[in-house]
């Protein structure tokens, strides 16, 4: 017997908010069954409970902020079923739903959830924090988004005006909760982490044409993107580099018998999260694919698992066609290296004697100088250009 | 299929992609890259949404050529049937 706690999402948080439960006391569960949805500064997490058992108890109503560690429900043999379910939290929470909001369409039977975690469709980031902001509650829109998921248009007329972005910074409101955790993650870093950078720019030649001959016999579906190219490759380079993979804590770095690599994935209404791709090193590149589809499909419109979040072991950050060149990481902590991949542009490069015009990335580095030293640094990032040369093989 | 119902088709897959783009005032001239924030993993979404909902392979080479809403109906209209 045991109780489940509110899980820590990330080395910035401190409290969260039970959403909603996705079991009631007397069920049976089994070991990462997704339980909760634990509302955070990254968005709506899904909860996995780490025992198979039988909910005897929930301490905690809906809509309840506590904090990190808090007892949230027993799990246990069964003997101790307490059927009275707790009241929902009064936090933040107008009592009163808007008239317009009432009268919103039944959404009908939904289709079952992508994510496949239970009956509920879930939500985008947006969409909770609009929701919230308005005081409505999700379970009584109708959504329209992936799933059945719950987006930010569906709220539009429910409660005013919705504002084509909100939580972008400078926008003139108050900043929104995941402004502020990124603020204390990244004041963290930047106090805490004596980083040092170093960058080298790749010809992605060998890389380039070996992805399009691969997907020119792939339908969509099966189809590769250089990003998959860049996690595998630096997956690979980690294995090599233990220095450069694992966490910081308070005695000292320990590295990481598996790479769990993380992905900053950009929001459209502002932020970023950075959910991992557990053993991303082990997996084959169209397995790598898909989890990556995944996602950051789960990312934008709500369903992330607590096992994703705030556990990677070190990050990527791929800018992608809309970026520029090179980009500079902060490293997210407890982790202590930062990869950072421009965007992938036709440049002169020296091939030979000879000036060619080559496809080619800016590849960047943060890591932590307590950890290792730019020598070690330079080596990783020559390891991980050495595999992008033989894509064949990643 | 004639354009109007093909929009639809290709507006509900975008919005499913992209939940946060409103498709009521979308400008069918407007660059989607650009000025709705749709990434290359964005792109291949809808690329496989659009193969399964009107069987047209859009080839990445072609798809790089399409910039707008109104690029991507003028290729799909003479390849989707029925």
């Amino acid at each position: 017997m045991s109780d489940f706690l509110m899980p820590s999402l990330g080395a910035d948080m401190e409290a969260g908010t039970l959403a909603e439960w996705r079991v009631a006391p007397g069920d049976r569960v089994e070991k990462g069954q997704i339980i909760a949805v634990v509302e955070t500064a990254k968005g709506a997490i899904d909860v996995e409970v780490f025992e198979s058992g039988v909910v005897e108890e929930c301490y905690v109503g809906p809509n309840t902020r506590v904090p990190v560690g808090t007892p949230l429900a027993r799990i246990g043999g069964g003997e101790r079923v307490v059927h009275d379910r707790p009241e929902p939290g009064a936090v933040d929470e107008p009592a009163t739903v808007p008239e317009a909001e009432t009268e919103a369409p039944s959404p009908g039977p939904r289709p079952p959830s992508p994510a496949g975690g239970g009956p509920s469709p879930g939500a985008s980031p947006a969409a909770r924090r609009r929701a919230r902001e308005l005081g409505l509650y999700l379970e009584r829109v109708a959504g329209s988004g992936p799933g059945g998921a719950v987006v930010l248009r569906d709220l539009e007329g429910a409660g005013g005006e919705v504002s084509s972005a909100p939580g972008r910074p400078g926008g003139g409101g108050e900043p929104t909760e995941m402004r502020r955790a990124i603020a204390a993650a990244m004041t963290r870093s930047k106090r805490e982490i004596p980083h040092y950078y170093l960058a080298t720019t790749l010809d992605l030649q060998a890389a380039e044409g070996w992805l399009e001959a691969y997907n020119r016999d792939q339908p969509p579906v099966s189809r590769l993107l250089m990003a998959a190219l860049f996690m595998k490759a630096t997956a690979r380079a980690l294995v090599s580099y233990p220095d450069l993979n694992g966490h910081y804590e308070a005695q000292g770095f320990r590295p990481a018998e598996r790479v769990d690599l993380g992905m900053a994935i950009h929001l459209r209404a502002g932020g970023l999260i950075a959910p991992a791709i557990c053993g991303a090193e082990a997996l084959a590149l169209p397995e790598l694919m898909a989890r990556l589809q995944d996602l950051v499909q789960r990312t934008r419109s709500g369903g992330l698992r607590a096992s994703e979040v705030g556990t990677a072991t070190a990050t990527v950050t791929a800018l992608g066609e809309r970026g520029v060149d090179t980009v500079y990481g902060v490293i997210q902590p407890p982790q202590v290296a930062m990869i950072g991949f421009g965007r992938v542009r036709r440049r002169p490069l020296a091939v030979d004697d000879m000036l060619a015009i080559r496809p080619a990335v800016d590849l960047s580095q943060a890591a932590d100088h307590r950890v290792c030293d730019g020598h070690l640094g330079a080596r990783f990032l020559n390891e991980i250009d050495a595999q992008l040369q033989h894509p064949e093989a990643l | 299929m004639n354009r109007e119902r093909l929009r639809d088709i290709v507006l509900e897959e975008l919005s499913a992609i992209a939940p946060d783009i409103d498709i009521a005032t979308l400008d069918e001239r407007a660059r989607l890259r650009d000025e709705y924030d749709l990434d290359s993993m964005d792109a291949l979404n809808l690329l496989t949404a659009l193969h399964r909902r009107l069987k047209v392979d859009i080839p990445e080479t072609d798809y790089a050529r399409m910039q707008s809403l109104r690029d991507l109906l003028d290729y799909l209209e003479p390849r989707a049937g029925g």
